[in-house]
């Protein structure tokens, strides 16, 4: 028998998170990692122990002076660091327009990228075109990068008529087959596993296409996280496995998803070259996507990626974060905002100005707002039209079975 | 026409769909160099190769996702689950994603691909290689659900299955791999000089919602699939009554027209099953004949299942519907 008795507190350990309500958040200011402090291996011929640093450590790019420097520095040129930014811009406003769309009853429900709009847009940069992806919530900024009209996105968050999923699912749930952007689900992480037989397939059918995937750290504690490893790393498809450690799953922390503090040395134990990128440097997340990418194409299989972040804003629209943690806790924390940190280091090599930022959120507003409006003479939440309930019975199967025939025919429409 | 076992229909089956379709692809648990545990993939990765034919990790819910995934890339997987008793870590990516794809994306995606697991008792299996949990599967929109219940139609209806554009959870009768059962553990025919052992070689297709008249009769219908066909078949025979009976082979969707003129011709019901009663199939069968031929009826129907308890072990014979109960069964609707 251990000293401990039977029923006593200390039994086992329940994690709470570091800082809750009323606490004053402290991350410990700024990284103590530093643009420089890791090398670059060659993709091609890198083997997952000697990304044991890469793991352990943290990838950047960005300093905290906001200069760009150290191997994984991509050396974009200013115009395409711009059209991340512009991208990033408009992710963040239409989120705030969409937010207060749902706020005034204009949609049912809404989740926004808020603090995380780095990641699916500079790594979507990254890829080739015709790269699959298949995301989790807080990545349909990757549509923007490959060119979605937003007024059929506002038309989906809305079900209308327009709605491209005809009002099936839940706002959010974007699909886009001519954007490779796979049908979201709600149920998290199943896409984790499914990527790899996508990027199995296309390695099958000799297609220079990789597959890229993303769930949160909150997430990783399914089996689904588990599989897509382990199959990554026996069959070695070319498939890119990000863990978005946003250290919140809605009140859940992330230190109840592992024991630990680390997800990126998950990976190693999987024998997949594994790296750790700070979340909210969009040099650092483009450079490590490319990196990944340079080794699907070299038929080196996979590479897995914890994207060290915070999620800034709520879970979604049904979330209040003020009851679970410090309101403010976003704001201590040291990646700070990858938005404003890509502007300042362009404003800071003569590529960009607060005049010209203004300007151009005053242009995206306007173009969000005639979007919306545009997707609104679709149907709106309040008066509709919805697709025709016909819609309920139809691509259930390829094509409607009698029983369900039937089932339309009972209800009338 | 070649005499077949299941085994050997199944795998000419699948050796015929690599050899017609370069993009069905098979994997599974001990499905690869060593053929399968019931040996239905025997010599089909020497022949097609190993990207074609492979093991897979021992994960179901990791082969039902990659099954997704590559249904959803423009192959057609075929992955078994080496027993239906282990499909359930992958029922979530079953009934979840690869049923409801297509909706769910406006018909943007979707993922053809089968899913094949031997099911059923009647192989001292216990409580975990005996289960039948196709009503885990008619309940979820967006899957069809086919049982094979002898050579032929397991070649057939494979076939079919591969070649459909929507996901088809295919249930193979184990304990009719190598002959049928009548329901006597005693005495254990092979599919030697049974007429549904002969079995077309090359392409061959049964197409999916038709199920078969075994055998014709006026006095009762008899519905049934997978190894409960040929106990049926053999309950029908003792009861000296001239009874029809019906193999669904396909429960969803059901052929409503075999089964809803059988009845009203003859008025009378009996749905046999392995499956617990309670939400089997039966009971939707039972429902749906109702609704449709209840003016036709004379008797009630009868389901006889297999008991609302785990699978037995040594009792098994007296979990399974034997010729007995069914040929009870049978009688009873004939006394009104």
């Amino acid at each position: 028998m251990s000293g401990k008795k039977k029923g006593s507190l200390d039994a086992y350990t329940v994690p709470t998170a570091p800082f809750r309500p009323g606490d004053d958040a402290d991350f410990g200011g700024t990284w103590k990692e530093q643009p420089g402090d890791l090398s670059r291996p060659d993709p091609v011929s890198c083997t997952a122990p000697e990304t044991h640093d890469h793991a352990h450590g943290l990838i950047r790019v960005l300093g905290d002076d906001d200069s760009a420097s150290g191997e994984w520095d991509p050396g974009l040129d200013a115009e395409e660091l711009i059209r991340g930014l512009e991208m990033m811009m408009r992710l963040r406003i239409f989120d705030d327009r969409m937010i207060k769309m749902q706020r005034t009853g204009k949609l049912s429900f809404y989740m926004r990228s808020f603090g995380e709009e780095a990641i699916a847009i500079a790594q979507t940069m990254a890829l080739d075109d015709t790269d699959w992806i298949f995301p989790s919530y807080r990545q349909p900024g990757a549509q923007f990068v490959r060119g979605r009209d937003m007024v059929s996105m506002i038309c989906h968050c809305i079900g209308n008529t327009e709605d491209n999923i005809r009002g099936r699912q839940m706002p959010v749930h974007y699909s886009w087959k001519e954007g490779y952007f796979i049908s979201i689900s709600s149920p998290v992480g199943t896409q984790f596993s499914q990527a790899v037989g996508v990027a199995m397939a296309s390695a099958y059918k000799g297609d220079d296409q990789a597959t890229i995937t993303w769930l949160g750290d909150g997430t990783s504690a399914q089996g689904d996280f588990h599989y897509g490893l382990n199959f990554a790393s026996v069959f070695k498809p070319p498939v890119i496995l990000n863990v978005v450690n946003n250290q919140w799953a809605i009140s859940t922390h992330r230190n109840l998803a592992t024991g630990g503090s680390n997800f990126a040395a998950r990976g190693l134990s999987y024998d997949i070259p594994s790296l750790r990128v700070d979340g909210n440097d969009f040099l650092a997340l483009y450079s490590v996507t490319k990196w990944a990418r340079e080794r699907a194409r070299a038929g080196k299989g996979a590479t897995y990626i914890e994207v060290y972040t915070y999620r800034a804003g709520a879970h979604s629209s049904s979330d209040d974060p003020s009851r679970y943690r410090p309101g403010d806790e976003f704001k201590c924390w040291p990646g700070g905002d990858p938005v404003e940190r890509l502007k300042n280091h362009l404003i800071s090599i003569g590529a960009w100005s607060e005049e010209k930022d203004a300007e151009l959120t005053e242009k995206i507003d306007a173009e969000v707002m005639a979007a919306y409006k545009e997707a609104c003479t679709f149907g709106d939440l309040a008066n509709g039209p919805f697709p025709p309930a016909s819609t309920i019975f139809t691509e259930v199967y390829e094509e409607v079975p009698w029983h369900v025939q039937e089932q339309r025919e009972e209800l009338g429409k | 026409m070649a005499e077949m076992n299941m085994i050997e229909s199944l795998n000419s089956a699948l050796d015929n769909m690599l050899e017609v379709h370069d993009n069905v692809v098979i994997f599974g648990e001990d499905v690869g160099y060593f053929g399968g545990v019931f040996r239905v993939t025997d010599g089909l990765q020497a022949k097609h190769g190993d990207h074609r034919v492979f093991d897979a990790p021992l994960a179901e819910g990791g082969i039902a996702a990659i099954a997704f995934g590559m249904g959803l890339n423009g192959l057609r997987p075929v992955a078994e689950i080496q027993f239906a008793d282990y499909i359930f870590p992958a029922y979530d990516q079953i009934v979840n994603e690869i049923a409801k794809l297509r909706h769910r994306s406006g018909g943007e995606f979707s993922t053809p691909l089968t899913i094949r697991t031997p099911a059923g008792g009647g192989i001292k299996g216990g409580h975990h290689h005996s289960q039948s949990p196709e009503s885990q599967f008619t309940h979820t929109p967006g899957l069809k659900v086919v049982y094979c219940s002898n050579p032929n139609n397991a070649k057939g209806l494979l076939t079919s299955s591969i070649e459909c554009n929507d996901p088809v959870i295919f249930f193979e009768p184990k304990r009719c791999y190598r002959g049928p059962f009548y329901g006597d553990p005693h005495n254990v025919p092979t599919w030697k000089g049974h007429a549904k052992a002969e079995v077309p070689e090359g392409h061959y297709s049964i197409p999916l919602e038709q199920a078969e008249v075994v055998m014709e009769g006026d006095a009762c219908t008899v519905i049934a699939w997978g190894a409960m066909v040929h106990v049926s078949e053999q309950a029908i025979k003792n009861s000296g009554i001239n009874a029809e009976l019906i193999d669904l082979q396909t429960l969803v969707p059901w052929d409503r027209d075999t089964v809803v003129n059988s009845v009203k011709k003859t008025g009378r019901c009996v749905i046999v099953h392995e499956a617990p009663k309670t939400s089997g199939f039966g009971a939707e069968m039972s429902a749906s004949i109702q609704e449709r031929c209840f003016w036709h009826l004379e008797t009630p129907i009868i389901r006889v299942t297999g008991w609302d308890t785990p699978f037995p072990h040594t009792t098994e014979w007296d979990y399974l519907p034997s010729p007995e109960r069914i040929a009870d069964a049978i009688k009873k609707t004939q006394e009104a």
